[in-house]
């Protein structure tokens, strides 16, 4: 795979959580991304507030790319709990950085890697007063060392302590120290540089740092998002959190200064789902995000919103199933559930963002799909994409943009109609016009998920029952037609295509690069939404074979696309990688090498 | 069609309110209620008292769950937006509803199946966030559509239909409500229009949650002798602690009670509620007496009914979270898009 060289290794860090690790390690990825070289930061945290073992890993690649590796180039081994498969986890040739205040017998357990102790504890238990300082300085004190081995620009380090701590002098002080601290240690007592360093380029400009849920927040910021509910759930709570914080700041009332936004914490997922159709209903952009195990609980009402037409956006910010599963890992386990969440016969818009730039505009999206379709519509993220920092380009918006709130009567309108009907289909496009609640009295009718009629009445005739239930499936032909086409890259000359979904874009789009190298082309489709487009169904029917990346044990993806497109089943090769880690590029090549010898073989 | 609209005649000489509208106006289609059902007698007074308050239809929404009880906004108020919901959820989507419009007047109806049991949890946070709204609760302690079980707001030893007792204990959703910090809690009965039209009127009219549990007898499944939510049970247990008038905005107060007797509390929409006693122990406005008079009537078999506790002092959700009067959805688009100069300055945070 990828050899270490500058500007392309990974480093990872082991540490205890709830000691403060998290902020150095983001101020170390942050200096380099400020370096101007491309970089991306995976968090495996614990479900846990204190005492658990975390690591955050620090991808750097000259190239971008955006998953994670798969190897450890240096190792900083914070956490005696986890030492021995730390240790273990390092490439050969690689480099273990150790608290080494208390010396341990076992270090010399492996004699192709190289070893290096710092006195982090010793260092900080000298030179601060309080117990809290001696932990975190701890974690500044390694990013001095590894700023020293590999040779990074120390004014960018010291810029970002500015930036990041702004009037808390103290705190400036304090990490300057400990930063210090172990830079001179390193230089002191190793070889620095080590043969491999972070050298600046110029490869970051245009570009921002951050996670998806924060994004997708943005998203719905800007897409005019009014009414938010939601019950706290890892890994989706953050956007909520983000979306509160921007709406405190943007969504004032410049007279009255009162909120020109709602945001709800409801009792359970339940009642969040109930009020965002209930807010959705009455005439705002309303959301609520969540998880899995949330969907599970809203899906009643889900079928509800599908069947009484009523528009509101769900953010499933996905994490590894089933039950509570791992809530601090990432997966694809819900494409299923999201498609066609409820009892009877439901289907649902799902926008399947890759990362956290298409989370913003795809949520941007969303709430312009479910007023045009007068449905709920899912975006599905997930952990790695929601809660990770990734390296996206900036966010553009164009102001000339206004929201498409779908067919919606006016009062003016409603006054020159002799008759309003709810359930019509005027337009033969299978959406219906609705009518916003305190608008005119003539614009009345009555939302039930009980059987009702094309005009909106009660009803438990066979037929009429039938008539809009049919109807509903006009309306997912029309949802082909507006929902996003399929990001997709295609050469005639390769009769092997790759279908993947999601967070899995990054791994593939190395994977192909490692396989074109090796003299193996495959094209590639990233499917953006369900329903499937036709764009999809070409894809299929333009290759012998199709191998489906996604991160569930269950194919997921690869069923979806054998009951919703007319693809020849046995052109599907599903591959399945879904312990909880994002993907690396490294398993998918070996996946689909693994597949195509087999298949030779047969 | 499986639903009847009722047959609409108005004639001149029908009485007409302050808008224009006649009583008809405020109809909705045919009842589908069993003959006699209490239920429907309450769809009748709320009626009288929108038609009374002179309520514009469109500015008024209508929220139900799931049962016999939640049937009957489609009975009332056709001119008015009416949500029909699932099983013991409405309160969540009446809470969504107010954050997206907190100017429309919202009538909830809900029944002692659809709120003591599924509703449970969201009836009690409705009430907690004192979420602007009417909840009235058509209570008859059985389940009608599946045939007649018990309810949670059966008493012990009630029979069923059949016979057999009810052996776990009550809820009884004035308690709860009083307890969770409801701002308006009222009891009244089907068969007492004069009692409930005052009660829905202010009720309407407060500014808050105001809960009226209404026992609404079930003339099929549980109006037999033994039940205790039967017409002649209730009729007869039944002892109203206060009186209680609603004195619309800039009207006169036309009764003279006894000096010490009755107490007036004034609304925010500028109307008054007028209160007289029964007993000098009770007051609706001290919110352990109002508990304790209810666990006293209760051990004595009586149903206590009337306005028993009201706080009007209490800021809604609206007021609560801050957010704008009226409808989310006046605010215009340039408001709530920060544009894309705000979005670049924004960016540089994550530089």
């Amino acid at each position: 795979m990828t050899k270490v060289s500058h500007n392309n290794f990974t480093v990872k860090f082991a540490n205890v959580n709830g000691t403060g690790s998290s902020s150095a390690n983001g101020m170390f990825m942050k200096s380099i991304f400020r370096m101007g070289i491309p970089v991306v930061g995976k968090n495996y945290f614990p479900s846990n507030i204190q005492g658990l073992p975390t690591w955050y890993e620090v991808r750097v690649s000259d190239k971008g790319y955006l998953a994670p590796s798969g190897s450890v180039d240096i190792m900083v081994a914070m956490n005696a709990q986890t030492y021995d498969e730390d240790l273990a986890s390092v490439e050969p040739g690689g480099y273990l950085i150790y608290d080494s205040s208390w010396p341990r017998e076992d270090l010399m357990i492996r004699d192709d890697i190289t070893v290096l102790g710092v006195p982090l504890a010793n260092m900080c238990n000298e030179k601060f007063d309080s117990a809290r300082a001696r932990t975190l300085m701890k974690n500044t004190s390694y990013v001095g060392v590894l700023a020293a081995l590999l040779e990074m620009d120390t004014t960018v380090i010291e810029q970002l302590l500015l930036d990041t701590f702004g009037d808390k002098k103290h705190l400036i002080d304090a990490n300057k120290t400990a930063l210090d601290m172990g830079f001179n240690y390193a230089k002191e007592n190793f070889k620095c540089p080590l043969p491999f360093k972070a050298k600046p380029i110029n490869k970051t400009d245009g570009y921002i740092m951050i996670d998806g849920n924060a994004t997708a927040a943005l998203g719905c910021l800007f897409a005019g998002a009014t009414v938010g509910s939601w019950y706290p759930i890892t890994p989706s709570t953050s956007l909520m959190d983000a979306f509160s914080s921007y709406c405190s700041f943007y969504r004032k009332d410049k007279k009255t200064g009162k909120n020109n936004y709602s945001i709800i914490q409801a009792e359970d997922e339940l009642a969040a789902v109930g009020m965002a159709l209930g807010a959705g209903w009455n005439g705002a952009r309303s959301f609520t995000p969540t998880s899995g195990p949330g969907i599970s609980l809203m899906s009643e009402f889900i079928g509800f919103g599908y069947y009484t037409e009523i528009p509101t956006v769900i953010f499933n910010v996905q994490r590894t199933g089933p039950s509570t599963g791992m809530p601090t890992r990432t997966q694809q386990g819900d494409i299923s559930l999201c498609a066609y969440a409820s009892h009877g016969d439901t289907r649902h818009v799902c926008l399947y963002p890759a990362n956290p730039e298409e989370a913003f505009y795809l949520s941007v999206a969303a709430f312009d799909l479910a007023e045009k379709l007068q449905t709920p519509v899912f975006v599905l993220s997930d952990l790695d994409i929601g809660m990770n920092d990734w390296m996206i380009k900036d966010l553009k918006w164009d102001d000339k943009f206004k929201p498409d709130r779908g067919k919606v009567l006016s009062s003016e309108e409603l006054e020159e109609m002799e008759n309003y009907y709810r359930y019509l289909d005027v337009d033969g496009d299978g959406v219906p016009y609705r009518t916003i609640p305190g608008t005119n009295p003539k614009g009345s009718y009555f939302t039930r998920g009980s059987g009702h009629n094309r005009f909106g009445g009660y009803t438990e005739d066979a037929s009429e029952y039938q008539d809009v239930v049919d109807r509903l499936l006009v309306k997912w032909e029309t949802a082909k037609t507006l929902v996003p086409k399929p990001a997709v890259s295609f050469s005639k000359n390769n009769d092997i295509g790759i279908i993947s979904i999601g967070s899995c874009d990054d791994a593939i789009r190395e994977a192909r690069d490692i396989m074109k190298k090796q003299g193996q082309k495959m094209n590639y489709l990233r499917v953006k939404a369900f329903p499937f487009t036709k764009e999809v169904q070409k894809f299929l029917d333009a290759h012998k074979t199709i191998f489906v990346i996604e991160q569930n044990r269950d194919g997921q993806l690869a069923k979806l696309l054998i009951s919703e497109t007319a693809v020849e089943t046995k052109k599907i090769k599903s591959i399945r990688l879904y312990n909880g880690i994002p993907i690396f590029p490294k398993d998918v090549v070996e996946k689909i090498q693994t597949e195509l010898k087999a298949g030779k073989a047969a | 069609m499986s639903y009847i609209k009722k047959p609409k005649i108005i004639r001149d000489s029908d009485p007409r309110n302050k808008l224009g509208m006649t009583f008809d106006d405020y109809e909705g289609v045919m009842s589908t209620l069993c003959a006699g059902c209490g239920h429907d007698s309450i769809t009748g007074a709320i009626i009288q008292t929108v038609f009374d308050l002179n309520i514009e239809p469109h500015k008024m929404i209508k929220l139900s769950g799931i049962g016999c009880s939640s049937k009957t906004p489609a009975y009332f108020a056709s001119q008015s937006h009416g949500f029909n919901s699932v099983h013991g959820r409405m309160p969540s989507v009446a809470t969504g509803a107010n954050a997206a419009n907190s100017e429309l007047l919202c009538i909830g109806v809900s029944g002692d199946g659809d709120t003591l049991s599924i509703g449970m949890g969201q009836f009690s946070h409705a009430v907690r966030r004192n979420l602007n709204m009417l909840y009235i609760i058509e209570n008859n302690g059985v389940y009608g559509l599946t045939k007649g079980q018990f309810s949670a707001s059966a008493d012990v030893g009630s029979t069923a239909k059949k016979g057999a007792a009810n052996l776990q204990t009550p809820i009884d959703p004035c308690s709860i409500a009083i307890n969770l910090g409801a701002t308006f809690v009222a009891r009244s009965f089907s068969g007492d229009k004069e009692q409930l039209i005052p009660l829905l009127k202010a009720g309407l009219m407060h500014r808050g949650f105001a809960m009226i549990d209404v026992i609404s007898p079930c003339v099929t499944f549980n109006d037999h002798e033994g039940s205790t939510k039967s017409y002649l049970s209730t009729r007869e247990t039944k002892r109203e602690a206060v009186y209680t008038d609603y004195i619309a905005p800039f009207s006169e107060i036309e009764v003279q009670y006894e000096e010490g007797s009755s107490l007036e509390v004034d609304l925010h929409e500028g109307g008054k509620v007028l209160l007289r006693k029964t007993d000098d122990s009770f007051s609706p406005l001290d919110r352990s007496q109002s508990i304790n008079g209810i666990k006293e009537a209760s051990d004595k078999g009586e149903v206590l009914t009337g306005l028993l506790y009201i706080d009007e002092s209490q800021p809604d959700f609206t007021e609560v979270e801050n957010t704008i009067n009226g409808a989310l959805n006046s605010v215009s688009y340039d408001d709530l898009c920060p544009g894309s100069k705000a979005l670049n300055e924004l960016l540089d945070n994550y530089k």
